[in-house]
């Protein structure tokens, strides 16, 4: 299968700032990549490259086979971009901005109406179709600029954190919609900060950091590199938080992290239930008293400061978390 | 589509968008109706009562004046829009579409035009209110109506310029009434100029101001015999040197525009 999108060593810097060290990384037609990664990592950034509203300064990358410095119009008319924050006219309706964007696309003023109402309908927003953009609220305004991105139907789709600000029901509805266009065959680049999200929609996942990958892989490899289940325990008394952690060690397959404000520890470990009930007995015999315990699924928190974590060899991932 | 019609199909499209806003924005429309009610009654019943300009009423006189003073102040709407739009994420989303780029500064120009055009006929209702007449053959007036909106199509260039470099609305609407403001007055727009003090005068018949409303005097007729005007080469051929204002504005600023355009949305 050829790759929708390659970046091979892309540098992004502002002044001091190096927003993109050297990213590589491609996505074969067809399929999603999440990229997770905290604020500041450089997501946007990367998006940016790809969808010619920046030039990098170093590296090359190439969407749909159009290079993104060389041949930026001929790229434009196959790809989709909701950005981060939304870009859309306040002063026009909303039918109105998506008509404008699929003119702008040349696709002609009537395909251009119709597809306006097909994708306000198919975003729930036939109701607010003829109101100002002026007068949505903020997951509105994210839906009609996701609407914007899909307008010319482009083989290759970019979305800058798509649900943040979306409530339940209108994420499911999202998350429905980039599954059927998956599957009807465009390529899809998304950034998020929720791990179900990336779960649910993405092939593959690259984690970044400081412009820089630091773990690539599919869903369950990096849930697997990070331990399968986390056991959240708390505890009475402060004293007991280094007890309870000696005693834990046997059963961690990662690095514990422990937050001594909340008195809790997050202990990753192999098997479910069962470790829970171990774990449980363990300390009930060396005499902790837990206040609270609960098995859990790996969050995004828990990847992001496992890896980082790992990759900074030893050092603590609270301490590092600290000092950033 | 080719690299000629392109840009001609998206600006209008811009330009469609650009109305559908105005028509939203009751305050814009609202002002570039009231302004020039101001404007000609301002000038015209305060400086009106104490100027007297030989051979012809003063309100004669002013009319062109203020026209041009009112084009001024309407080109700048284009420069502010930018500004806004620039403080707004829309500029991303027309730079990650297939369209042409300068078609963004072309569709807004070409819409702020209408907005002159329609600000120039409520001043033109205005001045024939207050005792303004046009002396010339109806086509030298149609001239000089079209002369007046090259002159602020050319000047929506360079309003855009300047807007695309500053960026902010604030530091553009700072920068527009501190360089407009002297030239509009040293001009001849309001006063005869040659009863200006040696150095003034020689700035005010060099002003484009003075050629703009000079030629739009020269094409309304609104000009005596009595009065003394000056030598300099500009007032003398005002029409002629309107039209290279107008062509030295739209050669250095419309390339300029774009490309500061280009670059001011890809940072
Ligand atoms: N216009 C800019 N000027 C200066 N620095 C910038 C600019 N844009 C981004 N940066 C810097 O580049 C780095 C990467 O930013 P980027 O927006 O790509 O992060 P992100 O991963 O999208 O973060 P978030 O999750 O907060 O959206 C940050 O350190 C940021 O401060
Ligand atoms: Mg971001």
């Amino acid at each position: 299968m050829s790759d929708a999108i390659t970046a091979e060593g892309l540098v992004k810097r502002y002044g001091e700032v190096t927003a993109l060290d050297g990213l590589s990384f491609s996505v074969p037609q067809g399929t999603v990549l999440a990229l997770l990664g905290p604020n500041g990592a450089g997501k946007t950034t990367t998006v940016r490259v790809l969808t010619t509203l920046l030039r990098p300064d170093g590296g090359r990358a190439t969407v749909a086979g159009c290079d993104v410095v060389g041949d930026a119009r001929r790229l434009r008319s196959r790809i989709g971009l909701s950005g981060q924050y939304a870009a859309v006219d306040e002063h026009l309706t909303g039918a109105e901005n998506l008509e404008m964007v699929g003119r702008l696309y040349h696709l002609g003023a009537r395909r251009s109406k119709a597809r306006a109402r097909e994708l306000l309908e198919r975003f729930d927003l036939a109701d607010a179709a003829d109101r100002p953009v002026k007068g949505y609220s903020g997951g509105m305004r994210r839906r009609i600029d996701l609407a914007g991105a899909l307008v010319a139907d482009p083989p290759v789709l970019f979305l800058d954190e798509p649900t943040t600000g979306l409530d339940p029901r209108a994420r499911a509805a999202l998350w429905d919609t980039i599954s059927e266009l998956v599957a009807a065959g465009s390529t899809l680049l998304l950034t998020t900060q929720y791990m179900e999200e990336a779960d649910r929609l993405a092939d593959q996942i690259m984690v970044v950091d400081h412009g820089r990958a630091i773990a690539r892989g599919t869903v369950d490899e990096l849930k697997d590199q990070i331990g399968g289940n986390r056991i959240e325990l708390t505890v009475t008394d402060a004293a007991e938080l280094e007890t309870a952690r000696q005693a834990l060690t046997r059963f961690a397959v990662g690095a514990m992290r422990t937050v001594p404000e909340s008195l809790q520890i997050t202990v990753p470990v192999a098997d479910g239930p069962e470790a829970l009930r171990q774990t449980l007995g363990r300390l009930a015999d060396a005499g902790v008293r837990v206040r609270d315990a609960g098995l859990r699924r790996p969050t995004l928190d828990d990847v992001y400061l496992t890896l980082t974590g790992r990759q900074a060899s030893g050092t603590d991932p609270q301490s590092r978390e600290a000092t950033r | 589509m080719n690299a000629l019609t392109m840009p001609i199909a998206d600006g209008w499209t811009i330009a469609r968008r650009n109305t559908l806003k105005i028509r939203r924005s009751p305050d814009l429309l609202g002002s570039v109706i009231t302004l020039p009610i101001v404007l000609v009654l301002l000038f015209a019943y305060v400086f009106g009562s104490v100027i007297d300009v030989p051979g012809m009423s003063y309100r004669e006189f002013l009319l062109p004046g203020i026209f041009v003073q009112a084009v001024i102040i309407g080109a700048q709407i284009t420069g502010y829009t930018l500004t806004l739009d620039l403080q707004k994420g829309i500029f991303d989303r027309f730079r990650s579409l297939p369209m042409a780029p300068s078609a963004v500064l072309i569709g807004q120009t070409v819409s702020d035009l209408l907005m002159n055009l329609a600000s120039l006929v409520v001043m033109a209702v205005m001045g024939l209110i207050v005792g303004w007449r046009v002396h010339t053959s109806p086509h030298e007036a149609v001239l000089g109506f079209g002369l007046l909106l090259l002159f602020a199509y050319a000047f929506s260039w360079v309003t855009a310029t300047v807007a695309l470099a500053l960026r902010t609305p604030e530091s553009f609407n700072n920068i527009a009434t501190m360089v407009s403001f002297p030239l509009m007055f040293v001009s001849n727009a309001f006063l005869d100029s040659s009863a200006l003090p040696t150095p003034l005068r020689v700035v005010a018949e060099w002003n484009p101001v003075s050629t703009f409303t000079q030629a739009a005097r020269d094409l309304f007729g609104n000009t005596s015999t009595a009065m003394k005007t000056s030598d300099a080469w500009p007032i003398q051929h005002a029409i002629p040197a309107s039209l290279l204002w107008i062509t030295a504005m739209l050669i250095v600023f419309v390339p300029l525009a774009t490309r500061i355009y280009k670059q001011a949305v890809s940072s």
